[in-house]
Parts: structure tokens; sequence; C-alpha cells
């Protein structure tokens, strides 16, 4: 029998370090969903594109099983609607390209916001280069895109519009109803990348008028390198241009073998978020919201970025900690995996595109934190996070000559700073 | 990105971390980078006149870990120098010290700038108190 004082003891050490707190870029697998994979990798492997055997027959089952369990988590009418890619950059190139592919005698005009994910972005780029004419609408200062926007930059040459379910960044979630009744009524596709949102905030693909929606496994507990685009097959019916040729697998939509292991572990991630994803994100946001009072009750100079509830990813919080740079940040907090809209912390060593994109000043920019939310965080991690976070800022602000200034009351904008 | 542990300790144990009385002769202070780049770097200096010897200094930085700990190198490097000698300082010895990696050099760069600027600075106000006297 256990005694109270060793369940003290055993709280106290279950907080294991580093602690995980970036779910927006990717999530670790469910137990469960790695118990219901393996036995596609040694006992039910077959080619689910085999029709004359019962390996072949047994991997083809369970992908038609998948289908529907995915279809139900989007609110989609059957399975027949899914197609499965490698990830949800995949169905993004594959939506919007294969949309503009194949109808490009009706029209050549796209339209998409600024905030998109660089997987939405860099296809309309490509398409761009190839002649087609692509609007990229303003979002406001919590990311948000106004679907009258996007009613008045619709043209007789629209063929598709693309916008997200919940910004990867910010946390911000579209108004995706509004502008599906708009393109709707504009008979124009509509392609959402509901990656980050979908299981986390109301998403329904019948009740929200659209079309094509991209999501991946590895954002709800599944394994990486499995995704899929839902492709809606009446009312209307939307066609695609293959990106992929080969054996005309996924209805000649997407040819190559189906990744048979990876499409159960979706299936099982996807049943998880339908059996339990709504208490979970009472849990999620519970922990989200405890860090955010700790923080803004501690320290002065917090800007949230993004929108706020309800229009707020229950997981993320992205907080610009002002006159503390974010990959000091980052170091400051090592035990602590969460990333940074900071330029020193990207490839490109460009602050954050979204950032910019909602008007925040490049120098908030630097100092954003992303914290990412999930699953299989606890309060007591999220205590530590904070208590960490308060005392590394107070740190790095006494370092600050920023903050020194800003004490004196010095407006910072008013000096001539010497670019470098 | 892989830090050298000589470049972490400096980020987590920062040496001379602190203000000077920016309004006194002897000091001279040196305001280097843009918030909108992501580094500033204050970099002061008390200055003995008579044997011009930099007998305090003093940082404060924003900006990354790279930059936090290349003003700290700096200031502890001039303490102790003549003027002439810090100044002769060069970038590339703080890049060798804290083995920093090609996309922060710009960060050894900014040190460099501001211990020349607040040399200079320290050296107009001698000349202003030369004009005067």
């Amino acid at each position: 029998m256990r005694g109270s004082s060793v369940n003290l003891l055993d709280k106290t050490m279950a907080l294991k370090l580093p602690i995980y707190l970036d779910n927006n870029a990717t999530t670790p697998v469910d137990p469960r969903v790695v118990d219901a994979m393996l036995p596609y990798f040694t006992e039910h492997f077959g080619n689910a594109a085999s029709r004359n055997h019962p390996f072949g027959w047994k991997a083809e089952e369970k992908v038609e099983e998948a289908r529907e369990t995915i279809a139900k988590l989007i609110g989609a009418k059957s399975g027949k609607e899914i197609i499965f890619t490698s990830g949800a950059t995949e169905s993004d190139n594959l939506a919007i390209k294969g949309v503009a592919h194949f109808y490009k005698e009706k029209g050549n005009h796209i339209i998409t916001c600024k905030t998109e994910h660089k997987a939405v972005l860099d296809s309309t780029k490509r398409l761009e280069r190839e002649g087609f004419d692509v609007t990229y609408l303003d979002v406001d200062d919590n990311a948000r895109v106004d679907p009258e926007a996007v009613r008045a930059a619709i043209t007789d040459q629209t063929i598709l519009v693309s916008i997200m379910l919940a910004n990867n960044e910010v946390g911000t979630v579209q108004p995706i109803e509004e502008i599906g009744k708009i393109t709707r009524e504009k008979k124009v596709f509509f392609h959402v990348d509901a990656v980050q949102g979908v299981g986390r905030v109301p998403f329904d693909v019948e009740a929200m008028n659209v079309d094509l929606a991209s999501i991946t496994a590895h954002k709800m507990y599944g394994p990486k390198g499995v995704g899929a685009l839902y492709v809606r097959r009446s009312k209307p019916r939307v066609r695609l241009l293959a990106e992929i040729d080969g054996g005309g697998h996924e209805r000649g939509m997407r040819s190559g073998t189906l990744n048979v292991t990876g499409i159960v572990g979706f299936q099982a991630a996807a049943q998880i978020m339908i059996d339990e994803g709504q208490a979970e994100i009472e849990r999620l946001r519970g922990m989200r919201d405890r860090l955010r009072n700790k923080l803004w009750g501690a320290l002065d100079e917090l800007v949230l970025n993004g929108a706020d509830d309800p229009w707020r990813h229950p997981g993320n919080l992205n907080v610009s900690f002002s006159f503390v740079e974010g990959e000091a940040m980052m170091m400051a907090i090592k035990d602590v995996a969460v990333s940074s809209g900071s330029a020193c912390t990207s490839a490109s060593l460009e602050p954050s595109y979204v950032l910019r994109a909602m008007g925040v000043d490049e120098e908030m920019a630097h100092t954003s934190i992303r914290f990412g939310i999930g699953r299989f965080n606890t309060d007591e991690e999220i205590d530590y996070v904070a208590d960490l976070v308060i005392s590394q800022v107070g740190r790095l602000r006494d370092l600050s000559p920023l903050y020194e200034m800003h004490k004196e009351g010095i407006d910072l904008k008013s000096i001539q700073w010497e670019a470098h | 990105m892989a830090y050298s542990d000589k470049l972490i300790e400096h980020y987590e144990n920062p040496r001379n971390v602190g203000t000077l009385d920016k309004g006194d002769d002897t000091v001279g202070t040196g305001l280097v980078g843009a918030p909108a780049c992501g580094d500033v770097m204050r970099l002061q200096i008390r200055v003995n006149p008579e044997t011009q010897i930099i007998e305090d200094a003093k940082f404060k930085t924003f900006g990354c870990g790279s930059a936090i700990a290349s003003s700290s190198l700096a200031t502890e490097w001039i303490k102790g120098k003549t003027v002439e000698e810090a100044n002769a300082l060069k970038n590339t010895q703080i890049v060798e010290e804290l083995n920093l990696p090609p996309v922060k050099i710009h960060c050894s760069v900014l040190a460099e700038d501001a211990i020349k600027s607040a040399i200079a600075d320290f050296r107009e106000k001698q000349k202003k108190q030369e004009d005067k006297g």
C-alpha cells in the first residue's frame, strides 16, 4: 500500500525535464495509437492495392474504415471524400495546385491571406509564376480575416479561396463558417488548412460549406508522415488534377502505395479526438489560462499575440515579453521546449511574417514566445514553466538597456537607432 | 543551435552588468544596434584621464545569447586596458574566443562598435573639457 507521503513524492518526482510545450509544431504519438499501429507493421502488412489475397483485403478494409473515422471527425458525409497523403504540406499543395490546374479554363484567380502556412503561400506563389492571379488578404491586428474582404475580392475569374482554420503561430481561429457562406453563394471553391484547429475548435465541412480541407496526423497525437485531404464529392463536386503520377491510387488523385500503418495510426488518433476531444479542450484551455494568469500576475509589459477566446486555439499562448529578445529567452528556459517569432531563431533571420502581417512591430516580434500546450502536459509542468519564465524575464530585463530606458520614461521610438 | 561552453557560461553569468553615470565626464557611453534588428548594446567605460586606463566597464544588452555573451566578454577584456589598447580590439578576437557560429558574427561586430562608440564619447567629453579649460 502506498502512503500519502509517497504519493506526494511521486508527484514532485513526476516533473521530468525537458518539458515539451511546442505542441503546435508536433505532438507525441499517443501510446494507444502506437498499440493500434503495431500489428500493421508485421502481421497485417499487406498492400491495400493488392486485390487478390487476404493480406491486401485486410489492409484495404482497415484503410476504408479509417476514411470513415476521419470523415466523421471533420463532419464529412462519406469516407470516399478522404484522400490520404504524406501530410498537410502535400494536402495543401494538392488542393491548391490541383484545383487551379483542373479549373484553369474557368478562371485564374485565387484568394488567400497573408498569415497562411508556407505550404499554402508557396503553392500560390508557384501558381503566380505560372500566370495565375493571387490576392493575399490582409488580417487585422488579431490575425483575423474579414469575411467581407473575401467577398469583395471575389471576381468572375475566382476559382478558389484558401483560408486556414487556426493559425499555427498565434492561435487565431478564422471565421470559416462566414467565409463558407460567401464562397458557396459565389460558387467559388473553399479550401481550409485545418491542421491546427481540427478537434480543438468547431470544424464541420458540411455545416461550414468547406469544399477541401487539409489535415495531418502528427498534430493530433498520431504519427508523422500521414495526412489527408478532404475533397467534396457532391454539391458541388470538386475535381483535381493529380500532382503525383503513378498507379492511380486514391481515385486517381494521389498515386502511391498507401501508408497503411500510418493511416491506422491516423484513424486511432482521430477516434480518440472524437471520443475525448471535447473534454480535452477544457483541460487545455485551463492549463493555458493558468500559465497566462501567472505570467500576467507577475510581469508587466506583456502582449498577447493573436485573438482572444472564443477565437483562440485553446492550447496556444503566444506572448511578446517586451525588452527581452526571444532567442535569449529560449536559452534561459532551455529545459522548456517552445518556439519564438524572433529572427534569431529562424533560418531566414527575418522575424515572423505572421506577426508582421498583424502589424506587430519588428522589435516586438523579436520578443515573442509561443507556448503550445497539449494532451500530455500537466498543471505541475505549467507551474514550473510559469515560475521559470517569470524569474528569467526578470533576469533578462535587468540585462536589457531597453527596459532600463523604458523605466526612465524614455520613448524608445524617439531614438535614432542605427540599423545594422 | 549548439553554442560553445564559454559562450553559455558568459550568457548565464554575465560579467559587469550595470550602469555608469553617463553625465560623468570620465564616463564614455556607447549605444549601438536597433530594437527592430533584435539587438541593442549599451557599453560604458570609466577612464582615468591621467593614465587613460579603463578602470571600470559596464554593459546592458537586449539581444540573443551571443550578443549578451559578446558584450560581457568585451567588458571583461577592456577593463584595465588603456583606451588605445581597447580601441584596437577586433571583433574576430571575440568570434574566436566564443566560437561564434557564422550567423552570429554580427554580435561580435556590434560589441566592437560598442567599445569604439564608448571611447569616442569619452574622448569627445574630454575634448570639450579641454576647450572649456
